[in-house]
C-alpha cells in the first residue's frame, strides 16, 4: 500500500495530537498543587530593628550569634580568612563610619555592633548574581538559592556590608557541636542570613530575636513594616533610626537605634 | 576480497572489546535491578510507586523549586494528601537510611546524585565524599 500525502498528514495530525495529550494525563494522574503552610508568617516587608542601647548593657553578650550559628550549621573555620559569618559583631567604627569624627573616643569606635544581611529594598548582590541564585523576595527578603550558586563571589564583592561569606572549604568538618537538621553548605558557595525564611514558614520569628528574647534582652525587634501595628513600625515612628550606608541608595532593612 | 579473513577477525576482536564490559558485567552478577528495602512504617509512598520510580527526579526538583524559590512547603499529592516537601523531612522518614535507599539504585544505575553533600539527618554528618571520587 502507498502512502498519500493526504492521508500521511491526516495521520500525522492524530499522532500529535495523541502526545499532546500524555502531559495532560501526567498532570491529571499526579497532584500539582503546591501551598504555604497554614501557620506561615505573611509580611509585606519585613524589616528588624536593633537596639544598641539595650544590647551594649550585655556586655560579650552573644547568644543570638550562637542560637544562629548552631541552628544553621554555620561552621566556624580554623583560618579568620575563611570564616562564614550569618550575624556577628562588628567595630562600631567599621559599622557606621560616617558617624565617626577624629574626636571619638577609642570605647565609642570600639563598641561591637551587631551585623547581618540588611535585606535592602535594592540590593546589588542580586544584581550582579549572573544565575539568579540570589533574588529578592516579594516580602522583603534577599534569598540564597545553594543549588543554583556557582561561587563566582560577584555578590560577596558587590555587597557594601560584607554580610556575606564563600565557603573556601569543605564547611562539614568545621560545624561545632552537635549539627541539626538544617542542610549545611558545600566548598564553593555563597551564604548569609536569610532572616530564617525557613522559620518564618513555619510561623516562627527569626532565631536570633527568640534568642534575644530569651536572656531577657529584647534588643532585636522582627516584624512586618507594611503593617503600621507591627513592633517594627512602632519603633520607626518613635525614634531616630540609622540605616548603614544609606547614600549608596541600597534602603537596608535592618534598623539601628544608636 | 582478498582480506576477508583478517576482517572477520578484526571485527571479532572489535565486538569482543565493545561488549566486554556488559559480559563482565553480567559475569559478577551485576545484571539483577537492586532489592530496596521497603519502609516499615508507610505503605504508600506520596505518588503511586510506579511514578516515584520513573519520574522522583522531576518530583524532587519541583519540591526544591516550590520550597526555596516560591516559600511553598506543602505538596498537595494526587490522592489529596498533604506532606511536607522536604528530603530530610519527608522522604529520609520512611527510607530511613539513604545508603540503602537512594544510593544503593543510583549506584546501580551510574547515575550521580549530590543531594546529601548538604542535606542530612543529624546523625548522618559526615565529611563530603564526592570530591574524593566515587559516588555517594
Amino acid at each position: 500500500m502507498t502512502l498519500r500525502r493526504r492521508s500521511f498528514l491526516k495521520l500525522a495530525g492524530l499522532g500529535l495530537a495523541g502526545a499532546g495529550t500524555v502531559p495532560v494525563a501526567e498532570a491529571l494522574v499526579r497532584g500539582t498543587r503546591t501551598e504555604a503552610g497554614q501557620d506561615a508568617l505573611r509580611g509585606k516587608r519585613w524589616a528588624m530593628v536593633i537596639d544598641e542601647r539595650k544590647c551594649l548593657t550585655r556586655g560579650g553578650c552573644d547568644a543570638c550569634v550562637q542560637a544562629c550559628h548552631r541552628a544553621h550549621n554555620v561552621p566556624r573555620m580554623a583560618d579568620p580568612k575563611h570564616d562564614v559569618k550569618w550575624v556577628w559583631k562588628e567595630r562600631f567604627e567599621h559599622v557606621f563610619p560616617d558617624r565617626v569624627t577624629p574626636y571619638t573616643p577609642a570605647t565609642m569606635k570600639e563598641r561591637p555592633t551587631l551585623v547581618l544581611c540588611n535585606h535592602c529594598d535594592n540590593p546589588p548582590c542580586v544584581r550582579v548574581c549572573p544565575t539568579q541564585s540570589t533574588w529578592k523576595r516579594a516580602d522583603g527578603l534577599v534569598m540564597m538559592d545553594m543549588h543554583r550558586c556557582i561561587g563566582c563571589r560577584y555578590c560577596v564583592v558587590a555587597c557594601p556590608y560584607g554580610s556575606r561569606s564563600f565557603n573556601f572549604e569543605d564547611p562539614r568538618p568545621a560545624i561545632a557541636g552537635e549539627p541539626t537538621d538544617y542542610p549545611t553548605r558545600t566548598k564553593g558557595v555563597v551564604e548569609k542570613c536569610t532572616f530564617c525564611a525557613e522559620r518564618l514558614a513555619a510561623g516562627q520569628r527569626p532565631l536570633c530575636v527568640e534568642a534575644c528574647e530569651g536572656i531577657g534582652c529584647g534588643a532585636l525587634t522582627f516584624g512586618d513594616l507594611g503593617d503600621p501595628g507591627s513592633p517594627v513600625s512602632a519603633l520607626l515612628r518613635a525614634n531616630d533610626v540609622a540605616r548603614r550606608k544609606p547614600e549608596l541608595g541600597t534602603s537596608p532593612h535592618v534598623f539601628y537605634l544608636l | 576480497m582478498h582480506d576477508t579473513g583478517k576482517i572477520l577477525v578484526g571485527l571479532g576482536v572489535f565486538g569482543v572489546l565493545a561488549t566486554g564490559p556488559i559480559w563482565y558485567g553480567l559475569s559478577r552478577g551485576g545484571g539483577a535491578p537492586p532489592d530496596l528495602p521497603k519502609p516499615a512504617a508507610a505503605k504508600q509512598c506520596v505518588e503511586p510507586t510506579a511514578y516515584m520510580r520513573s519520574r522522583h527526579m522531576e518530583l524532587l526538583d519541583e519540591w526544591r523549586d516550590a520550597v526555596v524559590r516560591d516559600a511553598q512547603r506543602v505538596y498537595v499529592a494526587s490522592d489529596g494528601q498533604r506532606h511536607e516537601m522536604s528530603l530530610t523531612g519527608s522522604c529520609l522518614r520512611c527510607h530511613e537510611d539513604q545508603e540503602k535507599f537512594c544510593n544503593k539504585c543510583h549506584l546501580y544505575a551510574g547515575v550521580e546524585t549530590f543531594c546529601f553533600d548538604c542535606h542530612q539527618k543529624k546523625r548522618k554528618l559526615a565529611a563530603t565524599a564526592r570530591r574524593e571520587g566515587g559516588l555517594p
